[in-house]
Protein backbone atom coordinates (compact mmCIF):
# COMPACT_ATOMS: atom_id res chain seq x y z
CA UNK A 1 0.00 0.00 0.00
CA UNK A 2 1.49 3.38 -0.94
CA UNK A 3 0.82 6.61 0.83
CA UNK A 4 -1.31 8.99 -1.20
CA UNK A 5 -0.55 11.83 1.19
CA UNK A 6 3.07 12.17 2.24
CA UNK A 7 3.32 11.88 6.00
CA UNK A 8 5.07 14.95 7.27
CA UNK A 9 7.01 14.08 10.42
CA UNK A 10 6.44 17.52 11.93
CA UNK A 11 2.73 17.43 11.26
CA UNK A 12 2.51 13.94 12.64
CA UNK A 13 3.61 14.90 16.14
CA UNK A 14 0.74 15.13 18.59
CA UNK A 15 0.64 16.88 21.91
CA UNK A 16 -1.06 14.77 24.55
CA UNK A 17 -2.04 15.35 28.18
CA UNK A 18 -2.00 12.26 30.25
CA UNK A 19 -2.11 11.56 33.95
CA UNK A 20 0.17 8.71 34.95
CA UNK A 21 0.04 7.46 38.52
CA UNK A 22 -1.57 10.72 39.56
CA UNK A 23 1.03 12.92 37.91
CA UNK A 24 0.08 15.15 34.99
CA UNK A 25 2.26 14.96 31.88
CA UNK A 26 2.07 17.02 28.73
CA UNK A 27 4.16 15.39 26.02
CA UNK A 28 4.75 15.36 22.31
CA UNK A 29 4.46 11.93 20.77
CA UNK A 30 4.32 10.50 17.30
CA UNK A 31 1.08 8.65 16.54
CA UNK A 32 2.98 5.38 16.16
CA UNK A 33 4.25 5.55 19.75
CA UNK A 34 2.78 2.63 21.67
CA UNK A 35 1.62 3.26 25.20
CA UNK A 36 4.08 0.67 26.53
CA UNK A 37 6.99 2.45 24.85
CA UNK A 38 5.73 5.85 25.94
CA UNK A 39 5.66 4.66 29.55
CA UNK A 40 9.04 2.96 29.39
CA UNK A 41 11.12 5.26 27.22
CA UNK A 42 9.45 8.67 27.47
CA UNK A 43 8.52 8.51 31.16
CA UNK A 44 11.13 5.99 32.33
CA UNK A 45 8.49 3.77 33.95
CA UNK A 46 10.14 0.46 33.11
CA UNK A 47 8.04 -1.59 35.51
CA UNK A 48 5.65 -2.24 32.63
CA UNK A 49 7.19 -4.91 30.41
CA UNK A 50 6.58 -5.94 26.85
CA UNK A 51 6.44 -9.67 26.23
CA UNK A 52 4.62 -11.03 23.19
CA UNK A 53 3.80 -7.65 21.65
CA UNK A 54 0.52 -9.02 20.32
CA UNK A 55 -1.82 -8.63 23.28
CA UNK A 56 -1.70 -12.22 24.47
CA UNK A 57 0.78 -12.55 27.35
CA UNK A 58 -0.35 -9.84 29.75
CA UNK A 59 3.08 -8.48 30.69
CA UNK A 60 2.20 -4.99 29.48
CA UNK A 61 -1.08 -4.73 31.43
CA UNK A 62 -1.81 -1.23 32.72
CA UNK A 63 -5.01 0.49 33.76
CA UNK A 64 -6.38 3.12 31.41
CA UNK A 65 -9.19 5.07 33.06
CA UNK A 66 -9.50 2.23 35.54
CA UNK A 67 -9.81 -0.55 32.95
CA UNK A 68 -6.98 -2.95 32.29
CA UNK A 69 -5.65 -2.80 28.75
CA UNK A 70 -2.74 -4.20 26.77
CA UNK A 71 -0.36 -1.24 26.49
CA UNK A 72 1.40 -3.04 23.60
CA UNK A 73 -1.72 -2.65 21.44
CA UNK A 74 -2.67 0.80 22.69
CA UNK A 75 -1.37 3.89 20.96
CA UNK A 76 -0.16 6.58 23.35
CA UNK A 77 -2.48 9.04 21.59
CA UNK A 78 -5.43 6.86 22.66
CA UNK A 79 -4.60 7.80 26.25
CA UNK A 80 -4.75 11.55 25.57
CA UNK A 81 -6.84 13.11 28.33
CA UNK A 82 -6.89 9.84 30.23
CA UNK A 83 -5.50 8.41 33.44
CA UNK A 84 -2.99 5.58 33.40
CA UNK A 85 -1.96 3.50 36.39
CA UNK A 86 1.18 1.38 36.19
CA UNK A 87 2.86 -0.91 38.68
CA UNK A 88 4.89 2.10 39.91
CA UNK A 89 1.65 3.77 40.97
CA UNK A 90 0.46 1.16 43.46
CA UNK A 91 2.75 1.68 46.43
CA UNK A 92 2.20 4.67 48.67
CA UNK A 93 5.67 5.80 49.67
CA UNK A 94 7.43 2.77 51.10
CA UNK A 95 4.14 0.99 51.73
CA UNK A 96 3.31 -1.60 49.11
CA UNK A 97 -0.21 -2.20 47.87
CA UNK A 98 -1.82 -5.26 49.50
CA UNK A 99 -1.72 -7.09 46.15
CA UNK A 100 2.04 -6.51 45.99
CA UNK A 101 2.48 -7.61 49.60
CA UNK A 102 0.53 -10.79 49.01
CA UNK A 103 2.43 -11.68 45.84
CA UNK A 104 5.62 -11.46 47.93
CA UNK A 105 4.27 -13.30 50.97
CA UNK A 106 2.51 -16.10 49.13
CA UNK A 107 4.99 -16.75 46.35
CA UNK A 108 2.97 -15.16 43.55
CA UNK A 109 6.07 -14.68 41.51
CA UNK A 110 9.18 -16.63 40.71
CA UNK A 111 11.35 -15.06 38.00
CA UNK A 112 9.32 -11.85 38.18
CA UNK A 113 8.96 -10.94 34.52
CA UNK A 114 5.18 -11.42 34.39
CA UNK A 115 4.65 -9.99 37.86
CA UNK A 116 3.89 -6.33 37.08
CA UNK A 117 1.21 -7.43 34.62
CA UNK A 118 -0.15 -10.05 37.02
CA UNK A 119 -0.39 -7.51 39.82
CA UNK A 120 -2.07 -4.89 37.64
CA UNK A 121 -4.57 -7.49 36.42
CA UNK A 122 -5.21 -8.61 40.00
CA UNK A 123 -5.72 -5.02 41.09
CA UNK A 124 -8.19 -4.45 38.27
CA UNK A 125 -10.04 -7.60 39.29
CA UNK A 126 -10.28 -6.64 42.96
CA UNK A 127 -11.33 -3.08 42.07
CA UNK A 128 -14.14 -4.61 40.03
CA UNK A 129 -15.02 -7.57 42.23
CA UNK A 130 -13.73 -7.52 45.81
CA UNK A 131 -14.91 -11.07 46.50
CA UNK A 132 -13.95 -13.16 43.48
CA UNK A 133 -14.32 -16.91 43.56
CA UNK A 134 -11.37 -19.03 42.54
CA UNK A 135 -13.08 -19.62 39.20
CA UNK A 136 -13.56 -15.89 38.67
CA UNK A 137 -9.90 -15.25 39.48
CA UNK A 138 -8.80 -17.87 36.96
CA UNK A 139 -11.11 -16.56 34.29
CA UNK A 140 -9.99 -12.96 34.78
CA UNK A 141 -6.29 -13.78 35.04
CA UNK A 142 -6.13 -16.25 32.16
CA UNK A 143 -4.70 -13.57 29.90
CA UNK A 144 -1.62 -13.22 32.10
CA UNK A 145 0.88 -15.93 31.31
CA UNK A 146 3.49 -17.19 33.76
CA UNK A 147 6.14 -19.42 32.21
CA UNK A 148 7.46 -20.47 35.60
CA UNK A 149 4.02 -22.12 35.96
CA UNK A 150 3.36 -20.41 39.26
CA UNK A 151 -0.38 -20.25 38.76
CA UNK A 152 -1.44 -21.85 42.06
CA UNK A 153 0.60 -19.31 43.93
CA UNK A 154 -0.73 -16.48 41.82
CA UNK A 155 -4.33 -17.52 42.49
CA UNK A 156 -3.54 -17.82 46.17
CA UNK A 157 -1.85 -14.41 46.24
CA UNK A 158 -4.93 -12.83 44.68
CA UNK A 159 -7.21 -14.60 47.17
CA UNK A 160 -5.08 -13.40 50.06
CA UNK A 161 -5.01 -9.87 48.70
CA UNK A 162 -8.79 -9.93 48.36
CA UNK A 163 -9.07 -10.88 52.00
CA UNK A 164 -6.63 -8.23 53.08
CA UNK A 165 -8.40 -5.53 51.08
CA UNK A 166 -11.76 -6.55 52.56
CA UNK A 167 -10.38 -5.79 55.96
CA UNK A 168 -7.68 -7.05 58.23
CA UNK A 169 -8.47 -10.17 60.23
CA UNK A 170 -10.80 -11.69 57.63
CA UNK A 171 -8.83 -14.92 57.80
CA UNK A 172 -6.38 -13.40 55.33
CA UNK A 173 -8.51 -14.39 52.38
CA UNK A 174 -9.43 -17.88 53.53
CA UNK A 175 -13.14 -17.38 53.08
CA UNK A 176 -16.10 -19.58 52.41
CA UNK A 177 -16.03 -18.58 48.73
CA UNK A 178 -12.75 -20.35 48.16
CA UNK A 179 -12.86 -23.48 46.06
CA UNK A 180 -11.05 -26.72 46.88
CA UNK A 181 -7.78 -25.64 45.27
CA UNK A 182 -7.83 -22.40 47.24
CA UNK A 183 -8.35 -24.32 50.43
CA UNK A 184 -5.51 -26.63 49.47
CA UNK A 185 -3.29 -23.68 48.75
CA UNK A 186 -4.28 -22.28 52.13
CA UNK A 187 -3.24 -25.50 53.84
CA UNK A 188 0.08 -25.51 51.99
CA UNK A 189 0.72 -21.94 52.99
CA UNK A 190 -0.08 -22.74 56.59
CA UNK A 191 2.68 -25.33 56.75
CA UNK B 1 5.75 0.43 13.52
CA UNK B 2 5.65 2.61 10.41
CA UNK B 3 4.92 6.35 10.63
CA UNK B 4 1.39 7.51 9.91
CA UNK B 5 -0.83 10.52 10.28
CA UNK B 6 -3.48 10.53 12.98
CA UNK B 7 -6.81 12.28 12.88
CA UNK B 8 -9.23 12.55 15.75
CA UNK B 9 -12.56 13.77 14.41
CA UNK B 10 -15.27 14.84 16.85
CA UNK B 11 -18.20 14.01 14.63
CA UNK B 12 -19.09 11.55 11.90
CA UNK B 13 -19.02 14.39 9.36
CA UNK B 14 -15.44 15.22 10.33
CA UNK B 15 -14.58 11.53 10.14
CA UNK B 16 -16.00 11.23 6.61
CA UNK B 17 -13.95 14.27 5.58
CA UNK B 18 -10.76 12.83 7.04
CA UNK B 19 -11.40 9.48 5.38
CA UNK B 20 -12.09 11.19 2.05
CA UNK B 21 -8.86 13.19 2.26
CA UNK B 22 -6.76 10.05 2.51
CA UNK B 23 -8.84 7.75 0.36
CA UNK B 24 -7.95 4.08 0.55
CA UNK B 25 -4.82 4.98 2.52
CA UNK B 26 -6.93 5.85 5.56
CA UNK B 27 -8.16 3.31 8.06
CA UNK B 28 -10.68 3.96 10.83
CA UNK B 29 -9.58 2.80 14.27
CA UNK B 30 -11.39 2.48 17.59
CA UNK B 31 -10.08 0.02 20.18
CA UNK B 32 -7.00 -0.79 18.13
CA UNK B 33 -6.71 -4.39 19.29
CA UNK B 34 -7.08 -5.65 15.71
CA UNK B 35 -5.64 -2.88 13.56
CA UNK B 36 -2.68 -1.90 15.77
CA UNK B 37 -1.79 -5.58 15.93
CA UNK B 38 -1.85 -5.86 12.13
CA UNK B 39 0.26 -2.70 11.88
CA UNK B 40 2.78 -3.98 14.40
CA UNK B 41 3.12 -7.15 12.36
CA UNK B 42 3.55 -5.13 9.16
CA UNK B 43 0.38 -6.62 7.67
CA UNK B 44 -1.34 -3.23 7.36
CA UNK B 45 0.39 0.05 6.57
CA UNK B 46 -2.24 2.77 6.47
CA UNK B 47 -0.94 6.30 5.82
CA UNK B 48 -3.53 7.76 8.15
CA UNK B 49 -5.49 6.47 11.10
CA UNK B 50 -8.84 8.13 11.62
CA UNK B 51 -9.72 7.56 15.26
CA UNK B 52 -13.41 7.20 16.01
CA UNK B 53 -12.75 7.28 19.75
CA UNK B 54 -13.84 10.90 20.31
CA UNK B 55 -17.01 10.75 18.28
CA UNK B 56 -20.01 11.20 20.54
CA UNK B 57 -23.17 9.18 20.07
CA UNK B 58 -21.66 5.88 18.95
CA UNK B 59 -21.43 4.32 22.39
CA UNK B 60 -25.04 3.76 23.40
CA UNK B 61 -27.05 0.59 24.01
CA UNK B 62 -30.79 1.08 23.64
CA UNK B 63 -33.98 -0.84 23.02
CA UNK B 64 -36.97 0.26 20.98
CA UNK B 65 -39.52 -1.38 18.68
CA UNK B 66 -38.35 -4.89 19.47
CA UNK B 67 -34.77 -4.13 18.51
CA UNK B 68 -31.68 -3.66 20.64
CA UNK B 69 -29.19 -1.23 19.16
CA UNK B 70 -25.52 -1.22 20.05
CA UNK B 71 -23.43 1.75 18.98
CA UNK B 72 -20.27 0.76 17.14
CA UNK B 73 -18.03 2.06 19.94
CA UNK B 74 -19.58 -0.11 22.66
CA UNK B 75 -16.76 -2.31 23.91
CA UNK B 76 -17.02 -6.09 23.97
CA UNK B 77 -16.78 -5.93 27.73
CA UNK B 78 -19.63 -3.49 28.04
CA UNK B 79 -21.83 -5.50 25.71
CA UNK B 80 -21.01 -8.61 27.74
CA UNK B 81 -22.02 -6.97 31.01
CA UNK B 82 -24.94 -4.86 29.89
CA UNK B 83 -28.10 -5.89 31.79
CA UNK B 84 -30.40 -5.17 28.85
CA UNK B 85 -28.32 -7.36 26.57
CA UNK B 86 -28.09 -9.98 29.32
CA UNK B 87 -31.86 -10.08 29.76
CA UNK B 88 -33.00 -9.89 26.17
CA UNK B 89 -30.04 -11.30 24.23
CA UNK B 90 -28.32 -13.78 26.52
CA UNK B 91 -26.82 -15.53 23.49
CA UNK B 92 -24.96 -12.33 22.66
CA UNK B 93 -23.71 -11.99 26.23
CA UNK B 94 -22.37 -15.50 26.01
CA UNK B 95 -20.60 -14.83 22.72
CA UNK B 96 -18.91 -11.61 23.84
CA UNK B 97 -17.86 -13.26 27.08
CA UNK B 98 -15.79 -15.77 25.13
CA UNK B 99 -13.70 -13.31 23.12
CA UNK B 100 -9.99 -13.35 24.05
CA UNK B 101 -9.43 -11.93 27.54
CA UNK B 102 -10.92 -9.20 29.72
CA UNK B 103 -7.99 -6.96 28.79
CA UNK B 104 -8.79 -7.22 25.09
CA UNK B 105 -12.55 -7.01 25.61
CA UNK B 106 -12.07 -3.76 27.52
CA UNK B 107 -10.65 -2.15 24.38
CA UNK B 108 -12.16 -3.98 21.41
CA UNK B 109 -15.39 -2.45 20.11
CA UNK B 110 -18.38 -4.31 18.73
CA UNK B 111 -18.32 -2.30 15.51
CA UNK B 112 -14.60 -2.64 15.03
CA UNK B 113 -14.77 -6.36 15.65
CA UNK B 114 -17.24 -6.81 12.79
CA UNK B 115 -15.58 -4.35 10.40
CA UNK B 116 -12.28 -6.18 10.90
CA UNK B 117 -13.80 -9.04 8.92
CA UNK B 118 -11.89 -11.73 10.77
CA UNK B 119 -13.70 -15.02 10.07
CA UNK B 120 -12.53 -16.59 13.35
CA UNK B 121 -14.21 -14.28 15.83
CA UNK B 122 -17.02 -15.43 18.10
CA UNK B 123 -19.63 -12.63 18.08
CA UNK B 124 -20.59 -12.97 14.38
CA UNK B 125 -21.79 -16.54 15.00
CA UNK B 126 -24.24 -15.27 17.63
CA UNK B 127 -25.18 -12.16 15.67
CA UNK B 128 -25.95 -14.26 12.59
CA UNK B 129 -28.10 -16.62 14.65
CA UNK B 130 -29.92 -13.57 16.03
CA UNK B 131 -30.46 -12.19 12.50
CA UNK B 132 -28.64 -8.96 13.34
CA UNK B 133 -28.28 -6.05 10.95
CA UNK B 134 -25.50 -3.50 10.65
CA UNK B 135 -25.87 0.17 9.84
CA UNK B 136 -23.26 1.48 7.44
CA UNK B 137 -22.90 5.24 7.16
CA UNK B 138 -20.99 7.57 4.90
CA UNK B 139 -21.13 11.15 3.68
CA UNK B 140 -23.63 9.94 1.08
CA UNK B 141 -26.05 8.56 3.68
CA UNK B 142 -26.77 5.37 5.57
CA UNK B 143 -27.84 1.86 4.69
CA UNK B 144 -28.83 -1.00 6.97
CA UNK B 145 -28.07 -4.52 5.78
CA UNK B 146 -28.36 -7.97 7.31
CA UNK B 147 -25.08 -9.16 8.81
CA UNK B 148 -25.21 -12.19 6.52
CA UNK B 149 -24.75 -9.84 3.56
CA UNK B 150 -21.89 -7.95 5.22
CA UNK B 151 -19.00 -10.35 4.73
CA UNK B 152 -17.48 -10.90 1.31
CA UNK B 153 -14.29 -12.84 1.82
CA UNK B 154 -11.38 -13.39 4.18
CA UNK B 155 -10.99 -10.08 6.09
CA UNK B 156 -13.18 -8.45 3.46
CA UNK B 157 -16.56 -6.82 3.95
CA UNK B 158 -18.93 -4.75 1.81
CA UNK B 159 -17.77 -1.56 3.58
CA UNK B 160 -16.73 0.98 0.97
CA UNK B 161 -13.88 3.48 1.42
CA UNK B 162 -15.26 6.35 3.47
CA UNK B 163 -18.03 4.18 4.93
CA UNK B 164 -18.24 3.34 8.63
CA UNK B 165 -20.10 0.66 10.53
CA UNK B 166 -21.95 2.81 13.05
CA UNK B 167 -24.50 0.54 14.72
CA UNK B 168 -25.63 -3.03 15.27
CA UNK B 169 -29.34 -3.77 15.33
CA UNK B 170 -30.37 -7.01 16.97
CA UNK B 171 -34.03 -8.06 16.95
CA UNK B 172 -35.20 -9.31 20.31
CA UNK B 173 -36.06 -12.99 20.01
CA UNK B 174 -39.73 -13.88 20.44
CA UNK B 175 -41.03 -15.47 23.61
CA UNK B 176 -40.15 -19.13 23.68
CA UNK B 177 -36.87 -18.63 21.85
CA UNK B 178 -34.00 -20.91 22.77
CA UNK B 179 -30.33 -20.61 22.08
CA UNK B 180 -27.12 -22.57 22.20
CA UNK B 181 -23.54 -21.43 21.93
CA UNK B 182 -20.33 -23.42 21.86
CA UNK B 183 -16.83 -22.15 21.27
CA UNK B 184 -14.72 -25.25 20.84
CA UNK B 185 -11.27 -24.51 22.22
CA UNK B 186 -8.94 -27.47 22.31
CA UNK B 187 -5.87 -25.33 23.04
CA UNK B 188 -5.98 -22.39 25.47
CA UNK B 189 -8.95 -20.59 26.97
CA UNK B 190 -8.09 -17.26 25.33
CA UNK B 191 -7.51 -18.70 21.86
CA UNK B 192 -9.57 -18.31 18.73
CA UNK B 193 -12.08 -21.12 18.40
CA UNK B 194 -11.45 -24.18 16.31
CA UNK B 195 -15.18 -24.06 15.63
CA UNK B 196 -17.64 -21.56 17.09
CA UNK B 197 -21.35 -22.21 16.63
CA UNK B 198 -24.45 -20.36 17.78
CA UNK B 199 -28.03 -21.49 17.30
CA UNK B 200 -31.31 -19.68 17.87
CA UNK B 201 -34.52 -21.68 17.77
CA UNK B 202 -38.16 -20.74 18.07
CA UNK B 203 -40.49 -23.59 18.99
CA UNK B 204 -44.22 -23.95 18.65
CA UNK B 205 -46.52 -23.84 21.68
CA UNK B 206 -46.02 -27.49 22.49
CA UNK B 207 -42.25 -27.25 22.25
CA UNK B 208 -42.18 -30.26 19.96
CA UNK B 209 -41.82 -28.53 16.61
CA UNK B 210 -39.35 -25.98 15.34
CA UNK B 211 -40.85 -22.80 13.94
CA UNK B 212 -37.68 -20.94 13.13
CA UNK B 213 -34.02 -21.92 13.24
CA UNK B 214 -30.89 -19.93 12.57
CA UNK B 215 -27.37 -21.28 12.90
CA UNK B 216 -24.23 -19.13 12.74
CA UNK B 217 -20.73 -20.57 12.46
CA UNK B 218 -17.29 -19.00 12.52
CA UNK B 219 -13.72 -20.28 12.17
CA UNK B 220 -14.85 -22.65 9.42
CA UNK B 221 -14.26 -20.73 6.22
CA UNK B 222 -13.31 -17.38 4.69
CA UNK B 223 -16.30 -15.65 6.32
CA UNK B 224 -18.74 -16.26 9.13
CA UNK B 225 -21.67 -18.24 7.72
CA UNK B 226 -25.29 -19.17 8.22
CA UNK B 227 -25.83 -22.92 7.93
CA UNK B 228 -28.91 -22.57 5.78
CA UNK B 229 -29.32 -26.18 4.75
CA UNK B 230 -29.18 -27.30 8.34
CA UNK B 231 -31.71 -24.62 9.24
CA UNK B 232 -34.03 -25.85 6.47
CA UNK B 233 -33.98 -29.36 7.90
CA UNK B 234 -35.08 -28.01 11.28
CA UNK B 235 -37.67 -25.46 10.18
CA UNK B 236 -41.19 -26.78 10.60
CA UNK B 237 -40.00 -30.20 11.67
CA UNK B 238 -40.61 -32.25 14.76
CA UNK B 239 -37.50 -32.02 16.92
CA UNK B 240 -36.24 -35.53 17.53
CA UNK B 241 -32.67 -36.58 18.30
CA UNK B 242 -32.50 -38.05 14.78
CA UNK B 243 -33.60 -34.78 13.26
CA UNK B 244 -30.96 -32.80 15.16
CA UNK B 245 -28.37 -35.26 13.95
CA UNK B 246 -29.56 -34.98 10.37
CA UNK B 247 -29.60 -31.17 10.52
CA UNK B 248 -26.10 -31.01 11.97
CA UNK B 249 -24.86 -33.40 9.31
CA UNK B 250 -25.84 -30.83 6.66
CA UNK B 251 -23.22 -28.48 8.11
CA UNK B 252 -20.47 -30.78 6.83
CA UNK B 253 -20.98 -29.51 3.30
CA UNK B 254 -21.73 -25.92 4.23
CA UNK B 255 -18.37 -25.16 5.85
CA UNK B 256 -15.09 -24.56 4.01
CA UNK B 257 -12.46 -24.86 6.71
CA UNK B 258 -8.72 -24.71 6.08
CA UNK B 259 -6.07 -26.70 7.89
CA UNK B 260 -4.06 -24.74 10.43
CA UNK B 261 -2.65 -24.91 13.95
CA UNK B 262 -6.12 -25.53 15.30
CA UNK B 263 -6.75 -28.65 13.27
CA UNK B 264 -6.98 -30.10 9.79
CA UNK B 265 -9.83 -29.18 7.48
CA UNK B 266 -11.26 -32.69 7.88
CA UNK B 267 -11.16 -32.44 11.66
CA UNK B 268 -12.84 -29.05 11.63
CA UNK B 269 -15.60 -30.38 9.39
CA UNK B 270 -16.21 -33.19 11.87
CA UNK B 271 -16.14 -30.74 14.77
CA UNK B 272 -18.52 -28.33 13.00
CA UNK B 273 -21.05 -31.17 12.67
CA UNK B 274 -20.52 -32.38 16.22
CA UNK B 275 -20.73 -28.98 17.90
CA UNK B 276 -23.71 -27.87 15.82
CA UNK B 277 -25.57 -30.90 17.12
CA UNK B 278 -24.48 -30.21 20.68
CA UNK B 279 -25.46 -26.54 20.41
CA UNK B 280 -28.90 -27.62 19.19
CA UNK B 281 -29.18 -30.04 22.10
CA UNK B 282 -28.07 -27.29 24.45
CA UNK B 283 -30.80 -25.02 23.13
CA UNK B 284 -33.49 -27.66 23.57
CA UNK B 285 -32.33 -28.52 27.07
CA UNK B 286 -32.81 -24.93 28.20
CA UNK B 287 -35.93 -23.51 29.69
CA UNK B 288 -37.26 -20.83 27.35
CA UNK B 289 -35.44 -17.50 27.61
CA UNK B 290 -32.70 -19.06 29.68
CA UNK B 291 -30.38 -16.34 30.96
CA UNK B 292 -26.62 -16.69 30.75
CA UNK B 293 -24.70 -17.87 33.75
CA UNK B 294 -23.98 -15.13 36.23
CA UNK B 295 -20.28 -14.81 35.59
CA UNK B 296 -18.11 -11.79 35.32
Amino acid sequence: MTSSVTASPAAAIRRIRIQVNGQEHECEVRPNRLLVDFLRYDLGLTGTKEGCGVGVCGLCTVLLDGQMVASCLTLAVFADGGEVTTIEGLAVGAELHPVQDCFIEYGGFQCGICTPGQIMAAKALLDDNPTPTEEEIKEWMMGNLCRCTGYYKIVESVQRAAGRLRGAGAGDGATARQGPAGARAGRLAAR
Amino acid sequence: MHAFEYREPRSLEEAYAALAAYGEDARPVAGGTALVLLMRLGLARPGCLVSLRRIAGLGAISAADGVIRLGALVTHRRAERDPLVGTRLPLLTEAYRHVATVRIRNAATVGGGLAHGDPAQDPPAALLALDARVRLSSAAGSRTIPLHDFYRDYYETVLQPGELLTELEVPMPPAGARWGFIKFLPRTADDYGTVTVAVALTLDGTGAHCREARIGLTCVGPTPIRARRAEAVLRGARLTPELLRAAAEEVRNEVQPTSDLRGSAEYKRDMAVLFTRRALEQALAQPAGNPPQDRR
